[in-house]
């Protein structure tokens, strides 16, 4: 009762001085908009894709329902309007910098360097910079990509990091940026590039949707360890607090497992495939102990 | 190669016409309303007696044809959240989804062709018009939306129109920022179901149709009008 | 206003190792002006003869150059450019196709760019040529007839010359084009100018800073461009030569 009329005060206080050059906090531009915006992915399977009719679904957006139920009951908005934003790689931190969407609940990469700009929550999966191939070409090692062909998509830590590796270790790769991961995938698909760059879920869930799948493999090579986590603006403690709450209580009361079952081990639109990708040791250890840190380290 | 899959042609048409070439047809109409709206107020401008008025306009007007559109339409996409924060006087930028930044870009871009169309339209009425208007006691306003501009646009009709059926194929330029017109839809659809060549193929059939077919229903109008004049 | 900026990306080092951020740009510029100007030669050779040959007498050689315009002219830019680098590759025999696909960027992404601007902008050329040349009094041509010279050379001596300096304005803002349709490009993967930018602010945030610097940059071309077709015009200029008038520059 007592929060709900902070938020409420607030959310006049910011009314009356819209002229003021503070920033607002989401859960205020959220009270008097009257809708919340969810930016979704279109094709990051599990995570956030579409479905066969053109609806965000996905383990993240699972996840991210949990925080709009969160912001419904602490702003007392039962009705509240839920808003979608697609956005790709390359623009989902512009579009939350700037206000577009209020959190982004996909396959984004939580790093230092993109902590500069926005703000994660906790983290809900771990994942690996790998990449993808075809068998026939033998790609086992990071020096067999030298000289070749490499693709990426545009706006990922991927692509960056793949760039710094190759001027790092001068392996003379030409990198390709696309606009998405099907694009990306079909350059492989079509011999355009050698490889594909990706965290290997999502290479996980593009192999298995593929036409031949068994043509494919991809490596045991982990170039970096990437955590997955909602991103939402900088400099608002009520609107991380209310997401990083949420999470927690999902972890600790052991709903996390059936949403993680959901998505991972049992079939899921639109093709009925099942990616039976067991939890991994380090996703386990995140759940046991939420961290939003942007630090590699952290999570070996 | 194998043989062209028509299936997938057939089962995205819904998809395709309904959701892309909804956004693109309703940019496209949407854009030429206010470009041309907007594209004769700064031709009123530039040819206008006050030295800053001419030159704000013709700088704004040179500065749109000197960018190439693609850049204009990542502009307008970062910015305009910014710019509607500022004009509102919003303390946080202001949420614009792609359709409405599309819409905003394509205006004023087009804006700038569309001035330049009006212009040559305007000047060609004779002066004489505009002098017997304020003989008879008409002031700037009434003479420019009574006499000069009704007879500029009309002059003007296949030039204007030309020009927006470029419009309609620019709007394919959209695909820059993942909006969902025709050619987007058509790429999703072509990736997610590995059938590049005959999505982007239809793509092309369907523009050439609609753009030809438009192309000569204006050659016809025109004729129809240089007859009448 | 929420954004934190930056000026100083534009010194600091691109995560490809090649330079500073500005260096990138500006690299970017040069694959800008290589795309535009083997596109510009071949739509100046392409466009130069189609539009010539549509002067003719010749009824089935016009009706094939119109034919050959109204196809370029009424798909866009993007969706040729798609068909280029997607489609082509896939059509031609597998062997060709491979070939194709296999070479490395930015070839890869060049050669369709600059087939597909080339043809692009030829129509444009053919359009300018013909206008040219109808422009010239009648009189041009019979008085060549009545000098004994053959229709070809009727064209080489007297027609193409004249014509040649009246199109010399349409085709400075047409090489302009040129410049600013090569960032289409951007969408088949070549890191022109545009595309640079965008990566630039993929990589560094400062989504401003990028753009800001791209929009410099091509309005200093543009400049040039300008200024340059100027002097040119100057140095062809045949005293006495009426150039007609041009229409409104409808395109872009």
């Amino acid at each position: 009762m007592l929060r709900h009329t902070k938020a409420i005060v607030a959310a006049l206080a910011c009314a009356m001085l819209s002229t003021a050059a503070l920033a607002e906090g989401t859960l205020d531009k959220v009270k008097s908009q009257g809708f919340i915006t969810i930016a979704n992915r279109d094709a990051s399977i599990p995570f956030s894709y579409y479905d066969n009719n053109q609806k965000p679904i996905g383990y993240a957006m699972d996840l991210c329902m949990k925080v709009v139920d969160a912001v419904k009951k602490k702003l007392n908005m039962p009705k509240l309007e839920v808003r979608y934003q697609l956005v790709t790689s390359a623009n989902r931190i512009p579009l939350i910098a700037n206000g577009t969407a209020d959190i982004e609940c996909g396959s984004t990469t939580n790093n230092l360097e993109r902590q500069q700009q926005v703000d994660f929550g906790y983290t809900y999966f771990v994942t690996g910079n790998r990449w993808i191939s075809k068998k026939s070409a033998h790609l086992k090692a990071l020096q067999d990509l030298k000289g070749k062909t490499v693709v990426s998509t545009a706006g990922t830590s991927n692509l960056k990091e793949i760039t710094e590796v190759n001027n790092k270790d001068n392996l003379g790769m030409s990198i390709i940026s696309a606009n998405g991961h099907p694009e990306a995938f079909q350059m492989v698909e079509t011999g355009r590039a050698a490889a594909f760059v990706m965290d290997d879920i999502l290479l996980y869930s593009l192999q298995a949707s593929s036409r031949n799948p068994k043509d494919f493999e991809i490596s045991s090579v982990e170039l970096s360890l990437q955590p997955y986590g909602m991103m939402m603006r900088k400099n608002d403690p009520e609107f991380k607090k209310l997401v990083n709450d949420t999470l927690a209580h999902v972890y600790k009361s052991g709903e996390i497992n059936k949403i993680y079952d959901k998505w991972f081990l049992k079939k899921i639109p639109p093709k009925g495939i099942n990616l039976n990708v067991p939890m991994s040791a380090a996703l386990k250890k995140v759940i046991a102990h939420p961290t939003d840190s942007g630090d590699e380290k952290d999570y070996k | 190669m194998g043989g062209f899959d028509w299936e997938v042609i057939r089962t995205s048409l819904p998809y395709l016409f309904k959701v892309g070439m909804t956004f693109t047809i309703t940019l496209t109409v949407l854009a030429m309303a206010g470009g041309i709206v907007f594209g004769t107020l700064l031709a009123m401008m530039r040819l206008a007696h006050f030295r800053p008025l001419s030159m704000l306009a013709g700088g704004y007007v040179n500065l749109m044809r000197s960018m190439p559109l693609v850049l204009v339409i990542f502009w307008f996409y970062f910015l305009v959240p910014f710019i509607g924060a500022w004009i509102l006087r919003e303390p946080r930028p202001i949420p614009v989804g792609t359709f409405y930044s599309a819409l905003i870009t394509f205006t004023m871009f087009e804006a700038a062709y569309y001035c330049e169309i009006m212009r040559a339209g305007i000047q060609s009425i004779p002066r004489g018009q505009v002098w017997s208007a304020y003989a008879l006691g008409l002031d700037y306003w009434r003479a420019m939306g009574h006499i000069v501009l009704p007879q500029a646009f009309r002059n003007m009709i296949p030039v204007l129109l030309t020009q927006t059926l470029i419009l309609f194929q620019d709007t394919s330029l959209v695909y820059v920022i993942s909006a969902t017109d025709f050619l987007g839809a058509a790429s999703k659809i072509a990736n997610r179901d590995y059938r590049l060549v005959e999505m982007y193929s239809f793509v092309a059939v369907v523009y050439f149709v609609i753009s030809f077919g438009l192309s000569l229903a204006v050659r016809r109008l025109q004729a129809r009008i240089a007859v009448v004049r | 206003m929420y954004y934190h900026w930056n000026w100083g990306i534009l010194f600091a080092q691109e995560p490809g190792g090649t330079g500073t951020y500005l260096h990138y740009l500006i690299v970017g510029l040069g694959w800008t002006l290589a795309t535009a100007l083997a596109a510009w030669a071949i739509a100046l050779v392409l466009g130069g003869v189609i539009g010539t040959l549509r002067t003719t007498n010749h009824p089935w050689i016009v009706r094939l150059g119109n034919g050959y315009v109204e196809l370029f002219r009424n798909i866009p830019l993007l969706v040729q450019m798609f068909l280029w680098y997607f489609v082509v590759p896939e059509l031609l025999p597998k062997g060709v196709g491979d070939w194709i696909k296999q070479m490395p960027p930015p070839w890869g992404s060049y050669v369709p760019a600059v087939l597909c601007l080339g043809l692009y902008t030829s129509i444009r050329v053919a359009e300018q040529t013909k206008a040219g040349i109808q422009s010239l009094p009648r009189g041009q041509r019979l008085a060549g007839t009545a000098m004994g010279l053959t229709q070809l050379q009727t064209y080489r001596y007297v027609i193409l010359p004249q014509s040649f300096r009246i199109m010399l304005p349409p085709l400075t803002s047409e090489f302009m084009n040129v410049i600013k349709n090569s960032s289409v490009a951007l969408t088949i993967g070549l890191l022109e100018l545009t595309g640079r930018a965008k990566s630039m602010q993929e990589f560094s945030f400062q989504v401003f800073e990028s753009f800001a610097a791209a929009t410099v940059i091509y309005m200093l071309t543009n400049l040039v461009v300008v200024l340059g077709m100027r002097w040119l015009e100057r140095k062809v200029r045949v005293p006495g030569l009426i150039a007609a008038g041009t229409a409104p520059q409808v395109a872009h």
